[in-house]
């Protein structure tokens, strides 16, 4: 039962990478079954464009990964260079259920690459979490403020740079000799 | 910018619910005529002491929370008032905030279910479901049928006590006050079910990467039969006590209304898609776990108010409790976990007789085990919309990074576009049946 639904959901993938080529002018990879779009800071808006012209009614997520530290070997499709941030889009089709994930590399202390607000304008807090959380910024955003951290708060915490702080306890009972 | 800018003013008498603008144009307007409030601290204690305030602008801004009995936990608004109509507001969160996803970084994936059980309080296991499917995703393994079908169990349970905590405090925030301790009671019957198959009654880091943690009890079938026969009643006194009555029909009815346009532009998901009529719902859409051997019925609302996002809720309960029964007819026998040693701890009787299973306990305990590099997203239908986890591997046994897709949080967007024009009373009720869990929003 479970080959037939995989071999079938395979077929869909091939296929819906094959219709995604035609449609935008993005880099179109698998992962795990997902199609991915490889887009550059500049095509980001162009694709999602596209996708958003093409019945992708909806922005389901959007994160962002720091590739500082990373042990493995990244699987890159030929022609993307390999950035210390990657933005990750998710945008889902109703209609003909389909999903993409639009992958972005950024580089750069403090990246910039253009908003999804005005496409979908659900992208605000995710935009602002992101900012708060990686430093990325996004240009003509309404409000590029921190969501998560407090307002005056200084670094990103989700960067791999930013060490994981500790607070150590007291014991009541504990000596004091130690 | 201070409030009383004649530019400010003219706009936000345009803006509201007489015009004509398509929804989802209405959603995406960025100036002060915007249903979001989008002023920092520091501008708005500018405003506060700013002593040139016109004598005749009679608008205030008020926070409300993040210590405010309806606002469930720490939800803070900031509201732009003008008398008891709430003109813009902004939803200010991150009250909660502990660093989870950093946290998941440091922990293996049989610890990771520990972190994210810890999420969304209110129905744990689907944050532990989306961890594990996408963890399994990654290293593209199977679990056994049975598996599949006690996590689908004890997710329906949990949508079901998840949905009855929410009929609780929704009554609650309404002034059925009485409705707090029957929505209360009928879920603490359902945590009393949990217990016994888990061992806790929130928190239950059950589902993991590769099944289950344990079997079913003997006797579940009993019990959750007796769970079948107790609810259907007690959902009959909530329809006296509520659905049918005419002051809480007032106090929903028109309350907070969102169109589809609007929802679907806002990423909104769950129970507020679904009451633009909508009919969205990943157990039927996107088949996960083996939710296309079952039958039920995708709830939709009409309207798009509260009254139908709070009847929504209730349905669903019902549709649950549909999925548990054929669940008690069909669950097959077999193993509760894959039996694959380098994923899932060898049995207890194993470490006496074998070396290899005493190394491999070891071994999944202290280092865990390595996840094949890559990247994968898991969803599921929580009782709150799309509940996803972002994992991405580097081959080590911890995530590289792990991201939530709270549908709390992205729901929380939907509020200032629910309240605009509506009086603060009601904003009690939207706050309420958007039914953010603070928990997830702030991670």
């Amino acid at each position: 039962m479970s080959d037939e639904i995989a071999a079938e959901a395979a077929d869909d993938v091939a296929e819906a990478a094959a219709i995604a080529t035609l449609r935008y002018d993005a880099i179109v990879a698998d992962s795990n079954g997902d199609v991915i779009l490889h887009a550059t800071s500049d095509t980001y808006l162009d694709t999602i464009t596209a996708a958003h012209a093409d019945g992708f009614d909806q922005l389901i997520d959007l994160t962002a990964v720091d590739y500082l530290t990373y042990a493995g070997k990244r699987s890159l499709p030929e022609g993307i260079e390999a950035g210390r941030f990657e933005l990750v889009t998710a945008l889902i089709n109703h209609q003909r259920r389909e999903r993409i994930r639009i992958r972005v590399q950024l580089d750069g202390d403090e990246p910039t690459i253009a908003t999804a607000f005005d496409l979908y304008p659900g992208a605000e807090y995710l935009e602002r979490e992101v900012y708060d959380m990686f430093g990325i910024v996004f240009s003509d955003h309404p409000d590029m403020s921190r969501v998560l951290m407090p307002e005056n708060w200084v670094g990103h915490p989700l960067r791999k740079d930013y060490a994981v702080g500790s607070i150590p306890v007291q014991f009541k009972a504990a000596s004091n000799q130690r | 910018m201070t409030l009383t800018d004649p530019e400010h003013l003219e706009q936000s008498e345009a803006g509201g619910l007489g015009d004509n603008i398509d929804g989802a144009e209405r959603v995406k307007r960025r100036g002060s005529d915007s249903a979001v409030l989008r002023l920092s601290e520091a501008e708005c204690a500018e405003i506060g002491n700013d002593p040139n305030t016109d004598a005749d602008d009679e608008r205030v801004l008020l926070n409300m929370g993040p210590s405010h009995p309806s606002t469930h936990g720490v939800l803070r608004l900031m509201l732009e008032m003008e008398g008891e109509t709430v003109l813009r507001s902004k939803p200010v969160v991150g009250y909660l905030h502990t660093g989870m996803e950093k946290q998941a970084e440091q922990l293996t994936y049989l610890q990771g279910g520990t972190n994210v059980t810890r999420m969304d309080y209110a129905s744990p296991l689907f944050t532990e479901l989306a961890f594990s499917l996408a963890t399994e995703k990654l290293l593209g393994i199977e679990v056994p049928e049975r598996a599949t079908w006690i996590r689908m169990l004890m997710c329906e349970l949990n949508r079901m006590s998840s949905h009855l905590l929410f009929m609780a405090t929704n009554g609650m925030d309404l002034g059925a006050v009485s409705m707090m301790i029957y929505g209360w009671r009928e879920r603490e019957e359902v945590l009393r079910f949990f217990e016994k198959v888990t061992g806790l009654r929130m928190n239950h880091n059950y589902i993991r990467p590769g099944g289950v943690a344990a079997d079913m009890p003997d006797g579940w079938e009993a019990d959750v039969e007796h769970l079948l026969a107790l609810i259907p009643p007690r959902l009959e006194e909530y329809d006296i006590l509520m659905t049918g009555q005419p002051i809480w029909r007032e106090r929903l009815q028109g309350v907070g209304v969102l169109n589809a346009d609007e929802a679907l532009a806002l990423s909104a998901t769950g129970p507020i898609l679904r009451s633009t009529g909508y009919a969205w719902d990943l157990r039927r859409d996107e088949p996960y776990l083996a939710y296309s051997a079952v039958d039920f019925d995708v709830i939709v609302g009409s309207y798009g108010d509260c009254y139908d996002r709070y009847a929504i809720r209730l349905n669903e309960i019902r549709e649950s409790m549909r999925i548990v029964e054929q669940i008690l007819d069909k669950m097959p026998a077999g193993d509760y976990r894959v039996q694959d040693k380098k994923v899932t701890p060898p049995p207890r009787v194993r470490i006496d007789q074998s070396m290899e299973a005493l190394i491999h306990h070891f071994k999944i305990f202290t280092e865990g085990y390595k996840v094949p590099e890559g990247e994968a997203y898991a969803c599921v239908e929580s009782p709150r919309g799309e509940l996803g986890v972002y994992l991405v591997s580097d081959g080590t046994s911890t995530p590289y990074r792990m991201h939530v897709r709270g549908p709390s949080f992205i729901n929380v967007q939907t509020m200032p576009h629910l309240m605009q024009n509506g009086l603060i009373a009601d904003g009690v009720a939207i706050i309420s049946s958007v039914d953010p869990i603070m928990g997830e929003v702030d991670r």
